[in-house]
């Protein structure tokens, strides 16, 4: 009995703040409003959101998102690598290291790379210091990326580190008393077992890279739609809350959709991952 | 006995779920403004004079305040909504009628703000501020004159310039460009404005809202389409920079005062406007913010030489091709559409 209403407060959670907006956002999506203030079911929201101008902004989130996610990777495995091989004196710190940026201020950070990527900024100071013309990095794609990577980055490598860190060190051990070389031993033991953390990591990177609004508002002047900009923009500039839910739930979808192809990379007890996902 | 102990801290976590600290004993009035427009030490001297304390929030554009109203669920006392928007919440009944006999400095403002078209009678807004959209340009970056908005069409200009992020001034530019009125509700106009905006965009280095002051004297940005306080606040600190108003004509906008529907302070709301009237608090706004009075008393106290400037008190002369925003009605959605079709581009 107290086992079951200890579970209370945690289902009432769900149910007000997961469960109810989904159903509002998804009632919202269905729904046209007309001047008049009058309701009526249509599906008019999503045949717009597959206008080809929307589908380019769908495109393009998923383009750089997975351009981040990749990167993040190829940067974030090898650090955790060596974080996890580091002596025990310096790991702790080096960890550390990943984690103290993300105690400040998200945006804060984001605004910083404003001033250090600016015409007059830290980078072009340095270059004409140098004697080398001024390049333009901010307000293009590339600073976009380059605020997504930053910020995600660590979100990849702290769930390969961990899952690292909990490898059995014998397995290692064993492989190379096989005859293992390092390579093999990295393709045959390492890198299998690490796919849990690696799919947690990318699904952790992916998922904000694909809905962020504030990165692309930033570090692009607001020219660079990404879908979370159009739904930004439809719930707090142009009041279309309707268009903004159905394109929202199309972002939904997607996001279960990568996901659920994820897990099917993967290999191993489904249910050990699950628990390293989240 | 376990299970009642814990029923009983369960419904005492329930139960403070939905209370927020509320102290009865002082009234609270929740103003909403723009971000940076008004000088945030008036508050304390409000409070002092009549024990009012003020909870301040702030917006970026007409249209995220007016969702936020629209849609419920805040409690503010005092927001300061432009012409077209007052217009729109008059009409959707989203403001309490003011009673001006209880604002005995409303004769402070000049009667040429009085009356204007979207509030005619002054039933729901009191004058604060008003001013005019155009370009500021950096002189030592730009040489050559500026006086229209083609100049923002201009390939050599190309990454060197902002547009404001607003949905209605951005599109009034290209509107005003091509020769129509900025309040068209013609859709043919509408179209041609966006794909002007359309074709302009690869030259466009950024829509900005509030940081356009810091890219301009960066040098981020050489030339920016701004509100005139903002270009005003940037002149009266550096020498370089000059605001033009373009010769197609531009937006004269006024921002008033008024008390959303809903509003529980109603009469802390009215105290809160009649000090805003006053003429030694407009000056300390008008200094702060860098846009133009709509008040007499306060004309008597800022520097003179701001008369008879562009970005301040321009000759208005100038300003007689000027036009006034006024609510499109249900054609608004037009302008939604269009203006999402052009930031997804």
């Amino acid at each position: 009995m107290i086992k079951r209403l200890s579970s209370g407060p945690y289902l009432f959670w769900m149910l007000m703040f997961v469960i109810v907006p989904i159903v509002m956002i998804l009632a919202f999506s269905m729904v046209t409003v007309t001047s008049g203030g009058d309701w009526s079911f249509s599906l008019s929201n999503f045949s717009r959101a597959f206008d080809p101008i929307y589908i380019a902004v769908l495109g393009r989130s998923l383009k750089i998102a997975l351009e981040a996610t990749f990167i993040c990777f190829i940067l974030g495995y090898p650090m955790a690598m060596i974080l996890a091989k580091m002596p025990v004196k310096y790991r702790t710190f080096s960890v550390m290291l990943f984690v103290v940026p993300m105690w400040m201020n998200f945006l804060l950070r984001t605004y910083a790379w404003m001033t250090i990527l600016g015409k007059n900024g830290i980078i072009n100071g340095l270059l004409s210091l140098l004697g080398l013309p001024n390049v333009t990095f901010l307000y293009t794609e590339g600073a976009v990326l380059l605020g997504m990577v930053y910020n995600f980055l660590p979100f990849m490598v702290l769930p390969i580190y961990t899952v690292l860190m909990k490898m059995d060190q014998s397995l290692v051990e064993a492989a190379e008393d096989l005859g293992g070389d390092k390579r093999t031993v990295f393709r045959k033991v390492i890198f299998p077992l690490s796919i849990p953390g690696i799919l947690s990591g990318v699904s952790m990177v992916f998922m904000p890279s694909v809905s962020t609004f504030v990165i692309s508002n930033l570090l692009y002047g607001g020219q660079y739609m990404l879908i979370g900009n159009l739904i930004e923009q439809q719930f707090l500039v142009v009041n279309d809350w309707n268009f903004g839910s159905a394109v929202a739930m199309i972002l939904m979808l997607l996001i279960l959709a990568s996901m659920a192809i994820m897990n099917r990379f993967g290999g191993g007890n489904p249910e050990e991952r699950g628990a390293n996902l989240w | 006995m376990k299970k009642i102990v814990s029923i009983v801290l369960l419904i005492a976590l329930f139960a403070t779920l939905f209370t927020g600290c509320k102290s009865e004993d002082k009234i609270v009035l929740n103003v909403y403004n723009w971000g940076d427009y008004i000088d945030e030490d008036i508050f304390e001297t409000f409070e002092e004079e009549t024990g009012i304390e003020i909870n301040y929030e702030t917006y970026a554009t007409n249209e995220e305040m007016y969702t936020k109203i629209k849609k419920g669920g805040t409690q503010y006392d005092i927001a300061i909504p432009s012409d077209y928007m007052i217009e729109k919440m008059i009409k959707e009944d989203l403001l309490e009628p003011i009673d001006l006999s209880k604002i005995p400095n409303y004769a402070n403002i000049d009667s040429r703000f009085k009356g204007l078209d979207f509030d005619p009678e002054n039933k729901y807004s009191v004058p604060y501020f008003w001013g005019t959209v155009g370009i500021i340009y950096n002189t030592d970056l730009i040489t050559e004159p500026v006086d229209s908005w083609s100049v923002l069409w201009d390939e050599k200009y190309s990454g060197m310039f902002t547009m404001v992020d607003s949905q209605r001034d951005s599109i009034m530019v290209a509107l005003k460009k091509l020769g129509y009125s900025m309040n068209t509700k013609n859709l043919d106009e509408l179209e041609a404005a966006k794909q002007a905006l359309i074709e302009q965009k690869p030259l466009v280095l950024a829509y900005v809202g509030d940081n356009v002051k810091d890219m301009l004297i960066s040098e981020e940005a050489a030339m920016a389409v701004v509100w005139s306080g903002e270009a005003s606040a940037v002149i009266q600190e550096y020498d370089n920079f000059a605001y033009a108003l373009p010769k197609e004509g531009s937006n004269m906008w006024f921002d008033n005062v008024i008390i959303p529907k809903g509003s529980k302070n109603i009469e802390a709301a009215h105290q809160f406007i009649d000090f805003l009237c006053r003429g030694d608090i407009g000056f300390k706004n008008a200094d702060y913010v860098g846009y133009a009075t709509c008040n007499t008393e306060t004309m008597k106290l800022i520097d003179q030489s701001l008369i008879g400037t562009t970005y301040a008190y321009p000759d208005l002369k100038l300003l007689e091709n000027f036009e006034i925003f006024s609510d499109p009605g249900d054609f608004i959605t037009e302008y939604d559409r269009i203006w999402t079709e052009i930031k997804a581009k």
